[in-house]
């Protein structure tokens, strides 16, 4: 056993410390390698590529339809034909009932279900590899998958607005214009917004994840709590249960529309996503640090 | 020669802890919630530096066993250690130093070799990420899977998928490794590559506990060996006290068998019956030589006089039981 000449003095060298490990803890690495896996699974990215052809698909209907009056269809498609910025905003508003929660339920359905089917969970666990810090690095990876997400439909949007439409300055909900850059600005905040309200369901999706073994059973069960909190969203008789669903104020980014922007909402949607967040992943947690993984 | 019972471990749980021991158990117990009892008050002790064989027909807790080892599964009741660190408190520093295959190999099916290597290379903390290269170059070309590392795994044949996961086990120095039936799968010339890989590492040190079915392949590469029965260690010892333990039995081919029985059984050995033209007893401490004058002096016409020690399979089955049905 020789001890590595890179050693750091007075902390005792492990044990076998040839040239495989290293006395300081390297960090990121794992976190690097399950974006890795997230990001160049062919499944993942058609999910990317499907939230991406979303603004696409829209803007060529409008273009080559005439555009809807006021008021009919998803919020702000009547204005995409005036201005090709909107196009990025209701394409969010379009993915987010649906689109959104099913590629969300999709990657952090599978975190720990996918591994555990697929037998890799116990090799990396015996790596080793805590269990905290697994699911620390899984639901990162998720968040990481959701803003990739989000980023993409923006951007596609705007890209496709740009290309089909006449861009001016915008005006907001609240009456007065935005100059281009503002708007643009404020476009990337909403995105932003609509990557955090999914962190909730992330969490949730996460814990469901480590409730089995089987993958696909995750996934539905995720999605299926999706439209389950949002249909309890639309039924007035449970309007006492409303604020604390985690769907409830997913649409608040409106608001980033208005000057001066009211807060209080957003806060509050964000607020709601870090309760969950705190809360499911503490289950997952819980359930999971003391789980027998014999799969 | 002793006349131990087959079923007491050769010694007792708490003098292990003295000798160098890499892998120790005290009761490790394990009851699935169903209320399945899987391994029952296992006491193991593996000596620093052997080949471990642990035996035992399908379904004997084998498999749970491993798993609680490596802390995959939480024991009901018991305590355990892995080079000589208390578990399951000391997992995230021991379990580096042991590699492990467990129950087959398990890896992501789009990704190459390689890259499922780098994947766990990554999630080793304590891993030097420059060394990583030569590492992983190494440990696949000791299980010769160099040549189609850069193949997706999903596209390996079940042979190369055991390769990659011993290549798994050897990413770092270790020095336990626990095997789950590393030559499942394998064709003759791979089980006889994996065989002189676990020689190998024996050699340069590493204690390795190996599971397995495989009788034959037990004597041939392992010290020492433990049996498990229905959840329960029924034997555990070096191989060559396991040949030792077991029952010699003596066979003595006569034209008057009878006689030869009653000697026999005059003389105290055990089970004394006729087959055909000869008979035979267990031993049970009598000498060989003392037995073959006793017959002889009593004018037995002694032709053929034999002792045949069991094998390690009829030991194992003698353990065992004969059944065909999984146990439980």
């Amino acid at each position: 056993m020789s001890a590595s000449s890179t050693a750091v003095a007075g902390r005792p060298a492990q044990p076998a410390a040839s040239d495989g490990s290293l006395a300081r803890p390297t960090v990121g690495r794992l976190l690097r390698s399950e974006l890795g896996l997230v990001f160049r699974r062919r499944r993942n990215l058609v999910l990317l590529a499907v939230l991406a052809l979303v603004p696409v698909l829209i803007g060529s209907v409008i273009r080559l339809s005439s555009s809807p009056d006021a008021g009919e269809g998803p919020q702000f498609i009547d204005r995409v034909a005036g201005n090709g910025l909107f196009l990025s905003l209701t394409a969010l508003v379009v993915v987010l009932p649906l689109f959104l929660p099913l590629a969300v339920a999709v990657v952090s359905g599978d975190a720990v279900a996918g591994e555990a089917n697929l037998g890799t969970l116990r090799y990396l666990l015996v790596v080793p590899v805590r269990r905290g810090r697994a699911l620390a690095v899984k639901y990162a990876a998720v968040l990481a998958f959701c803003l990739a997400a989000v980023l993409v439909v923006a951007t596609a949007g705007a890209l496709t607005g740009v290309a089909l439409f006449p861009v001016s300055r915008v005006t907001l909900l609240s009456g007065g214009t935005v100059p281009l850059a503002e708007a643009l600005l404020r476009t990337l905040l909403i995105a932003l917004y609509v990557g955090v309200s999914m962190a909730g369901l992330a969490a949730v999706g996460l814990f469901v994840s480590t409730l089995t073994e089987v993958p696909v059973g995750a996934m539905a069960a995720i999605l299926t709590l999706s439209i389950t909190s949002q249909v309890l969203d639309s039924i007035p008789q449970v309007a006492a249960i409303h604020p604390w669903l985690f769907s409830h104020r997913w649409l608040a980014f409106g608001d980033l529309l208005r000057q001066p922007v009211p807060t209080r909402d957003l806060l509050l949607g964000g607020a709601t996503q870090v309760a969950y967040a705190a809360v499911f992943l503490s289950l997952a947690w819980s359930h999971f640090a003391s789980k027998d993984v014999s799969s | 020669m002793t006349r131990a019972a087959t079923a007491v471990p050769p010694e007792a749980p708490g003098t292990a802890r003295t000798a160098a021991a890499a892998l120790t158990t005290s009761g490790l117990t394990k009851r699935f919630r169903g209320g399945q009892l899987a391994v029952a008050d296992l006491d193991l002790t593996v000596p620093m530096g052997s080949v471990f064989g642990f035996l035992g027909p399908n379904g004997s807790g084998k498999t749970t066993t491993i798993r609680m080892l490596l802390g995959l599964v939480v024991p009901t009741r018991g305590t355990w250690e892995l080079l000589g660190v208390p578990m399951p408190a000391g997992g995230s520093r021991v379990l580096r130093r042991v590699g492990a295959l467990i129950e087959g190999p398990a890896f992501h099916p789009y990704l190459s070799g390689r890259a499922n290597l780098l994947r766990l290379d990554a999630a080793d903390r304590l891993a030097n990420p420059r060394t990583t290269r030569r590492r992983i170059d190494q440990a696949l070309e000791r299980v010769g899977l160099s040549a189609v590392a850069g193949k997706r795994y999903r596209n390996y044949s079940t042979g190369m998928r055991q390769r990659l996961g011993l290549a798994a086990a050897l990413l770092q120095p270790r020095e336990l490794l626990v095997l789950d039936e590393p030559t499942n799968g394998l064709d003759p010339q791979g089980t006889r590559e994996v065989r002189a890989l676990i020689r190998e590492l024996a050699r340069e040190g590493a204690t390795v506990f190996v599971s397995s079915h495989l009788l034959a392949e037990v004597e041939q590469i392992c010290s020492h060996a433990g049996i498990m029965s229905a959840g329960r260690m029924v034997a555990q010892t070096s191989l060559a006290e396991l040949g030792a333990r077991a029952e010699p039995r003596v066979r003595v081919e006569t034209g008057d068998p009878e006689l030869a029985l009653r000697v026999l059984g005059e003389l105290g050995c055990l089970g004394a019956e006729r087959r055909g033209d000869a008979a035979e007893a267990l031993l049970d401490g009598v000498a060989p030589e003392r037995a073959c004058a006793a017959l002889v002096g009593a004018g037995v016409p002694v032709r053929g006089f034999t002792v045949q020690r069991p094998s390690l399979e009829e030991t194992y089955v003698a353990l065992t039981g004969e059944g065909f049905d999984v146990s439980q």
